[in-house]
């Protein structure tokens, strides 16, 4: 570690401590990589139901996340701009997800789209059946995730401010027109980095997608249900599965610091 | 360098001891002077196994033994005063994984032979386990049997949403084996990693059958309705225990073995829907 | 009448009326929480009144029960930082009054073209907002204001943020593009409201406390707010190529003023606090005018020294370096880019 000159030090006490808690993350990760049957690695990751969790899990993880853009934005606006009473309790609801333990989750998930569940009615009406379909896994995923969207972009909208689209307005663009040229172009590196974070918390959603949607090879067994599948019979396949997980998710964290740079690179040129 | 691991293992005991006696006096018994009786006991271990057993062991038991085990632990403390039993219940495999791993268990009671015999491969049971109980594989359906199952064959219908466990998991291994011993092909719509999964989907009535054994069928009560099949008996499922060769408490660990073999255990097991050995 | 404006806000007790001929440019004046922004907030449809009504060439911007948005109110807004869109290129800032109001992407861009160089930003076009210093990126904004084609335009302190080097060529830049145009300036320096302003507004505590022709207000001040920011220095005298030969015969060199005919009759306005006072000459090829000290008076922190119709601030100790009394001799001195000229015909 360099210290560059200008910047202030860090006390070594801080920096031990970092490095201990750094550790307590980094070391899991490297256990992992160890413990790999590295012989058997390619066979591992490339079974039939390996490649089918990998491909459901992308599969279903991207379509939660254009539906976390498609609600989230919207959600992010109202929560950012307007002001209603009751607010406050609806933003602490809608980023409850956050908190909640996923299997919670899953049960809430059931009782509302569930066969027995509050929109039976309608849903009967329909004949909509949801329950151990993909569709059941890509609305736990986006249950999970939305929140991630909507605190990063929410967020982002307030450090932007409302100066750009008053100015917008008075040069005589109405709502929409302020929306599309000023407002989500000024907050998209939050939108991208925010659509990044949902994608991989919706990678590896677990606990509402095994109480909510089941577990079926290639319908609703994704990456993660494989992973804790093949834990009971076949170690090697789970830890290899694993350490696909966990390079798909650095990769994702990746592309999300990336965004995120640039969104401070431009944040910085607007002052 | 001994001396200070020997006080320190007693000190250990000592402190198990006074948490299991506070319980006991918790419970209305009085248990006299367990302190003193607890350090005796950890100092001589020969002499202890000559006596009553008493001090502290934690049993590592199959998640389905939860409900009896629970129940059978609280009468082998009432049975043996300055006893106490803790458990951990998981999936058998994971509880070899952490037994394996070095996990402080006295005892393991497993679903199945397969995981017992990873742990007497690795010569970590002491003596030779024994079986205490069968569990036989029953269709549960939600309370009034929406989709009228009435047999092993019906679930071969692609109407009736069945789960099932995965194959690699014991449950699923004996739905597998009835499988193949029927001809009946099973379309299951979910095939989940552990019975309460298989439970959960049919008592919430998102599935109309699943196939999990006769003590969860009577272990969930009114949530979910029993259909017994004959076929059932291609796939016996047999449950082994065996105390621990790590065990610090060999005496009472072989007490408790004893426990759940005998009568009362018999008896206890029987009532929650368990076979015979 | 192209705007009457009648307004109450009792929470930031601001009641307002004034009305504004077409063509006219006026200047608000007033000190700060005077009620300045609230004026401007509120014809510019970004703040709502308890109570009021306005209308801007015959169509409403408020009234009981009725409220243009906005961006139908034909009003824009240049605010004391540009806030140009840093996501847009300087000709897509200007180009977006234009096609937010339909033009196609072509005619907008020609329009913003020709609006950039009215500004003196030909060449700007491509540059992004993040490579531009606080002056250029102010005249893109009045540029993207102008462009926009709104009935009236609001200047909200627009060169407060600026550097005072390039304050003066902004505001020559400002006095040729407002002539003839419906607009209000709200500001805090006099020295706007005498170049930019036909007619002045003096705004204290929520209340217009001064109206009239910018020159009658701020030479005869009624209220001792006006009086005090127009305690300026003015000098007399003919438009030379270099700035302005006064009628005692100095030569001085004023930045800004090009649009002022060489020859015609100009008027000279500076800040007391620009002037630095010196007992002999001082060095430099700065404006530098021997005075007489008429009179000595304290203000606050300072003390004023006045020598005809010019005066000085200065601190008390400078005062009693320089030994300074009534009927003693100094030298003002000021740097060409802190005096504003106008024309005196005005």
């Amino acid at each position: 570690m360099k210290h560059s000159p200008g910047h202030a030090r860090v006390p070594l006490w801080v920096l031990a401590i970092a490095t201990v808690g750094a550790l307590f993350v980094v070391l899991p990760l490297v256990a992992i990589v160890v413990r790999v049957n590295w012989g058997q690695f390619i066979p591992l990751i490339t079974s039939e139901s390996s490649v089918d969790a990998l491909l459901l899990s992308l599969r279903t993880s991207a379509v939660a996340t254009v539906l976390c853009v498609v609600f989230g934005v919207p959600m992010a606006l109202v929560l950012a701009r307007t002001a209603f009473p009751g607010q406050r309790i609806l933003r602490a609801l809608v980023l409850l997800p956050l908190v909640l333990p996923p299997v919670v989750g899953g049960i809430a998930l059931l009782y509302t789209f569930g066969r027995q569940g509050l929109l039976k009615e309608p849903m009967n009406l329909f004949g909509i059946q949801i329950a151990f379909s993909t569709t059941a896994v890509i609305l736990a995923q986006t249950f999970v995730a939305l929140p991630f969207l909507v605190l990063s972009l929410e967020g982002a909208l307030r450090t932007v401010g409302t100066r750009y689209e008053a100015v917008a307005a008075t040069l005589g663009a109405g709502p929409t027109t302020v929306l599309r040229r000023v407002t989500l172009p000024l907050v998209l590196p939050a939108l991208v980095s925010g659509a990044v974070l949902s994608f991989a918390r919706a990678l590896g959603e677990f606990g509402a997608t095994l109480t909510f949607a089941g577990s079926l090879q290639g319908v609703t067994r994704t990456l993660p249900l494989e992973i804790y599948l093949q834990r009971e019979s076949d170690p090697d396949a789970a830890v290899a599965l694993a350490l696909v997980l966990v390079a798909v998710a650095i990769l994702v964290v990746g592309l999300a610091n990336q965004a995120g740079v640039r969104g401070r690179f431009s944040a910085g040129s607007l002052s | 360098m001994r001396t200070t691991a020997r006080s320190f293992t007693l000190l250990l005991v000592a402190a198990a001891v006074v948490t299991g006696a506070a319980a006991c006096s918790a419970g209305g018994s009085s248990a006299p002077g367990p302190q003193a009786s607890g350090a005796t006991s950890a100092s001589t271990p020969t002499a202890s196994r000559a006596t009553a057993p008493e001090g502290t062991i934690t049993v590592f038991a199959a998640a389905s033994l939860k409900a009896t085990f629970t129940q059978l632990g609280t009468e082998f403390e009432t049975a043996n005063p300055g006893t106490t039993v803790t458990f951990s219940f998981a999936g058998s495999s994971d509880l070899v994984t952490q037994i394996t791993g070095g996990a402080p268990a006295d005892v393991f009671a497993s679903a199945d032979t397969k995981n017992m015999t990873k742990l007497t491969d690795a010569r970590l049971v002491s003596g030779t386990p024994v079986n205490f109980a069968t569990n036989v594989l029953e269709i549960a359906t939600p309370p009034g049997n929406p989709a009228g199952v009435t047999s092993f064959a019906d679930l071969a219908n692609p109407g009736v949403k069945t789960v099932i466990c995965a194959p690699v998991v014991p449950c699923g291994a004996a739905t597998v084996t009835i499988e193949t011993a029927t001809g009946v092909t099973i379309p299951a719509v979910s095939e989940e990693s552990a019975v309460t999964d298989v439970l959960g989907k049919v008592s919430s009535g998102e599935a109309d059958a699943g196939l999990v054994y006769v003590t969860d069928v009577q272990g969930a009560g009114d949530a979910v309705q029993g259909v017994p099949f004959d076929e059932s008996g291609t796939a016996v499922n047999t449950y082994p225990i065996a105390a621990l060769s790590a065990t610090k408490s060999a005496g009472l660990a072989q007490a408790f073995v004893d426990y759940v073999t005998g009568t009362e255990g018999q008896a206890v097991l029987s009532a929650a829907g368990f076979g015979a050995p | 009448m192209t705007l009457t404006f009648s307004a109450a806000l009792p929470q930031r007790r601001f009641d307002v009326s004034f009305t504004l001929r077409h063509g006219e440019t006026l200047a608000v004046l007033g000190p700060n929480g005077a009620g300045k922004s609230t004026l401007v907030n509120l014809i510019a449809g970004l703040l709502a009144p308890a109570s009021g009504h306005a209308e801007l060439e015959g169509e409403v911007l408020f009234g009981p029960g009725v409220s243009t948005p906005p961006h139908a109110r034909n009003v824009a807004l240049l605010a004391q930082d540009a806030l140009l869109f840093p996501h847009l290129s300087v000709l897509e800032n200007v180009a977006f009054g234009p096609r937010s109001s339909g033009a196609s992407r072509r005619t907008a861009r020609s329009t913003a073209r020709t609006w950039l160089a009215e500004v003196g930003a030909a060449g700007f076009e491509h540059r992004r907002p993040g490579e531009l210093s606080g002056g250029e990126a102010q005249r893109i904004a009045v540029a993207r204001a102008l462009a926009a084609e709104p009935r009236l335009l609001l200047l909200d302190e627009p060169m407060a943020a600026l550097d005072v080097a390039v304050a003066p060529a902004l505001r020559s830049m400002l006095r040729r593009v407002l002539a003839h145009r419906t607009a209000i300036i709200v500001t805090h320096d006099v020295l706007d409201a005498f170049s930019l302003a036909d007619r002045v507004i003096v705004l204290d505590g929520g209340r217009i406390v001064d109206d009239g022709p910018t020159r009658s207000v701020l030479e005869q001040p009624r209220d001792p707010f006006t009086a005090g920011i127009a305690g300026l220095s003015v000098l007399h005298g003919i438009r030379t190529a270099e700035g302005l030969r006064t009628t005692d015969g100095d030569e001085l060199r004023i930045a800004g003023g090009e649009d002022l005919e060489p020859g015609s009759a100009c008027t000279l306005a500076i800040r007391p606090s620009s002037i630095r006072v010196s007992a002999s000459r001082p060095a430099g090829a700065g404006n530098a005018l021997r005075v007489g000290i008429s009179d000595v008076e304290p203000r606050g922190d300072l003390v004023r020294l006045r020598a005809g119709a010019l005066a000085a601030d200065v601190t008390p100790a400078t005062a009693a370096d320089l030994d300074l009394g009534a009927g003693s001799t100094a030298w003002f001195a000021f740097r060409a880019e802190d005096a504003v000229l106008y024309s005196a015909t005005r």
